[in-house]
């Protein structure tokens, strides 16, 4: 017996950040009964840590600048595993998506034409990488995911979108038909927990960097839509591929920006050398993002370290001159000073490789809608069930996303979420109403939580979590230290689904919550490493020291991973762009 | 060991507030105070508190450290300890809703008055708005305000006018899309301001200066609103 309260939606986003809030702004206005659950207060969002900007040809750096090219470099950049008909829609959709933000207000930096200022990021180049570096990534300084996810969170309140904050989501109500009716989902501050029944559900949750030890991610990046549709029976795609961000201040994890790089920085080891221009002859430090994160660790494996430990490498932004540094990256100076003890005006900053970002995801069509396969490798929508940003494995970004394309990711696809939302509920969606029975398995989890006894405490559980996923799923990765790493998450799996929860109180219980969080950290590390030891292939960001090379005949598709069985399967790439030529893989240099 | 005193206070169980005293071994490192607080839960999970990057850019942990304003995830023991001793409490003036989580509705009623949008009925351009560069340059100091409410609730005025007084939060945006030339709402915003509580319950104490974690100074932000209110009133 549930008993508890019902609250009803035309639309549910689970998840206030940059992409649940653009889909929240398409459905708000267009009249529907919108509703943004989220578990901190929106602008607190991970999105607010994004620095060195979205990427998009908006043609202002260079006025015959092409979309097209941005996506041949989308298309490398991803090792070949990204859908190029998503790639294609968020490259030319872009502009229109980015121009609407400005209108909306966004503080961008501007040029002397008074147009949006763009700089070079990685992997970026002009007519199909024939043309050399390309300045493509629109900036508002060094703050530019501050700057959109406010401007975002006040286009909602402009048009009256209800939020429902500090409120946390914990699982997926599935109706008799399979098809997803809304969520389960605490209200913090008094303990009450509701249903939120909804004919669109959302997940707009972000990524799950936490499952590592060291990462750029904010504490509130646990995974919980993953973790969701894990329980719920739904598969993810491509999880095994995540991106070490080069530039993770040693130490503290917090990012710089790759924005420094495009500003003229560059990578140094003890000796002084600045060795990308070893490992990547034209691109140097403006590789993608996987190859110079390898870059840097064989650095560090081979002794040309810095620091007492040799476990760092540095990077050199003083050339540059105080007033670049100052107006360009004025919050990498603070970030720096605070966490490095190292001006940047002065002397480098000590940086590593860090976990930064979730390329794999709730796999979707362009429309947003969640998909899984059936029997006979045919994709089925599952009804009801929506994902875009970070949780979404649309696919754009592959094996390796490319420095700036989550910006554009989140606003390009929470807008295409909110627009087929807003036609669907034009045209009617009729789904049956959950059962009392659907709730009570949705609250399933939870109940057993609050009625649990004993069990192991949370946060040492969830450090070893982390450390097991940082020493056996790394940069580099290979097939008996993984088969190793798995066995000890099995030894955790039941120790982490009974943790302690000693504090049963209601009022904004943190305890609570990180309880619940740990669990689905623990299904996106679980699903991260089982996938990851299947596929026996070196691409992207999935680099494996027993099988070094890329290999097209039997992995130029998506892994698959469904949690019934713990089966890896594969799923076809999209390689029919509609008004474009196919992007032939082919070897990956920079 | 760090002498570590906690605000305690839980609904369901206290009748009253209560300082709660811990020791923490910081293994002799310049900590940030919310690596000290994350270390206390690990021990004694029911100390609540909120926390997100931990970089200080969403501002989350808006905290009374040692009797002074900021954010922990950016604040080093070095900073703020004296004597050994650091003593942690909720942010000033606003309702506790349990140990050092605050309600924070008053402080967003106020954000949400000056009408913090961007304001521009005319047909949008195919592509961006313009905006020189010396227009743009005059939202920096402004534009970076991550809402963590430490300046609000360390003004005098905003403690005995938290439902009239806008804040210095509050008024730094709302001179934030008084200063875009994006904007065409300066007179409407200017209306909605000019009564005797708005802004002018700003006393220059400039306790906001002080404790802002990003450097901003919402006293001068309010001085230009008031200049705009004068000019605008002869």
């Amino acid at each position: 017996m549930s008993g508890i309260r019902t609250i009803s939606f035309d639309g549910v986003i689970v998840g206030g950040g940059g992409a649940g809030m653009r889909a929240a702004l398409q459905l708000a206005q267009s009249g529907y009964k919108t509703a943004v659950i989220s578990k901190v207060f929106p602008t607190r969002s991970h999105t607010v840590s994004a620095q060195g900007g979205i990427t998009c040809a908006i043609a202002s750096d260079d006025p015959n600048d092409d979309w097209r090219w941005h996506m041949y470099d989308t298309v490398k950049g991803s090792d070949y595993i990204g859908d190029q008909d998503a790639i294609e829609y968020m490259c030319s959709e872009g502009p229109q998506a980015v121009f609407e933000l400005e209108h909306m207000g966004l503080p961008f930096s501007r040029t002397e034409e008074g147009r949006i200022y763009q700089r070079p990021f990685g992997g970026q180049s002009k007519n199909f990488g024939e043309g050399g570096q390309a300045a493509r990534t629109c900036a508002a300084a060094d703050r530019t995911g501050h700057a959109l996810l406010h401007t975002l969170y006040q286009g909602n309140m402009k048009n009256n979108t209800v939020f429902f904050n500090e409120w946390y989501a914990t699982d997926l109500v599935k109706n008799q038909d399979g098809a997803v009716v809304g969520v389960i989902a605490i209200c913090m501050e008094t303990g009450e927990t509701v249903y939120v029944k909804s004919k669109a559900t959302v997940f707009a949750t972000g990524g799950a960097g936490r499952i590592y030890a060291s990462t750029t991610n904010a504490h509130i990046n646990t995974g919980d839509g993953v973790g969701m549709a894990l329980r719920a029976g739904f598969p993810v795609q491509d999880i095994e591929m995540w991106q070490f961000h080069p530039t993770g201040i040693h130490g503290a994890g917090t990012l710089v920006t790759e924005g420094c790089r495009g500003e003229g920085g560059y990578l140094i080891n003890k000796d002084g050398e600045r060795f990308m221009e070893r490992y990547a002859p034209n691109a140097k430090d403006l590789a993608g993002r996987d190859v110079v994160a390898r870059s840097m660790v064989l650095e560090i494996i081979e002794g040309r370290g810095c620091g007492p430990e040799g476990d760092h490498v540095f990077l050199k932004l003083d050339h540059l001159g105080e007033e670049v540094l100052e107006s360009r990256l004025p919050g990498i100076c603070e970030l720096s000073r605070t966490f490095a003890h190292a001006d940047p005006v002065k002397e480098p900053i000590p940086v590593v490789p860090t976990c930064h970002y979730m390329m794999g995801g709730i796999p979707t069509n362009v429309h947003g809608q969640a998909l899984t396969v059936d029997a006979s490798g045919n994709d089925q929508i599952i009804p009801g069930l929506y994902a875009c940003g970070e949780v979404a494995c649309v696919s754009v970004h592959g094996a390796n996303r490319l420095g700036g394309n989550s910006l554009l990711d989140l606003v390009v696809f929470g807008r295409a979420s909110g627009l087929y939302i807003e036609n669907a509920l034009r045209d009617g969606i009729e789904l049956r109403d959950a059962s009392e029975s659907d709730i009570e398995q949705g609250m399933a989890r939870l109940d057993k939580l609050n009625s649990s006894t004993g069990g192991e405490n949370v946060a040492e559980l969830r450090k070893e979590l982390q450390n097991t996923m940082q020493n056996h799923f790394g940069v580099f990765r290979n097939g008996e230290f993984m088969r190793e790493g798995i066995k000890k998450l099995d030894d955790l799996r039941g120790r982490i689904d009974s943790a302690n929860l000693s504090d049963k109180s209601m009022a904004y219980n943190t305890a609570r919550i990180e309880a619940l969080e740990l669990h689905n950290l623990f299904e996106v590390a679980e699903a991260t490493a089982i996938t990851a030891e299947a596929r026996n292939e070196s691409r992207g960001a999935h680099a494996r020291e027993d099988f070094q090379e890329r290999d097209d005949e039997n992995w130029l598709c998506h892994s698959m991973y469904y949690p019934a069985d713990k089966r890896v399967g594969k799923r076809a790439v999209n390689f029919e762009p509609k008004t474009v030529d196919t992007f032939q893989p082919k070897i990956r240099t920079y | 060991m760090l002498q570590v005193s906690i605000y305690r206070y839980n609904p369901e169980t206290d009748s009253e507030p209560s300082m709660q005293d811990f020791q923490v071994d910081t293994g002799g490192k310049d900590l940030m105070v919310l690596d000290v607080l994350e270390l206390i839960k690990s021990q004694d999970t029911t100390v609540s508190y909120r926390r997100s990057c931990r970089e200080g850019v969403c501002g989350s942990d808006g905290l009374n450290m040692n009797g002074k304003n900021g954010l922990a995830c950016i604040t080093p023991l070095s900073e703020t300890v004296k004597g050994n001793k650091l003593v942690v409490r909720p942010l000033p003036g606003l309702p506790v809703i349990r140990d050092l989580v605050v309600d924070m509705s008053m402080f967003y009623a106020q954000y949400e008055k000056v009408q913090p949008y961007l304001i521009n009925d005319t047909p949008a351009p195919a592509i961006e708005r313009l905006q020189s560069p010396e227009d743009r340059e005059k939202l920096d100091g402004l534009y970076e305000c991550i809402l963590c409410a430490c300046c609000s609730t360390a003004c005098p005025s905003f403690w005995w006018n938290p439902d009239r007084f806008i804040g210095p939060s509050g008024l730094l945006q709302a001179y934030r899309f008084l200063a875009d030339s994006r904007d065409l709402a300066t007179d409407e915003r200017l209306s909605r301001l000019d009564d005797p509580f708005s802004v002018f319950r700003c006393h220059g104490i400039q306790n906001c200066i002080n404790v802002c974690p990003k450097g901003l100074n919402p006293t001068r932000a309010i001085g230009h609103i008031r200049n705009m209110l004068l000019a605008r009133a002869t």
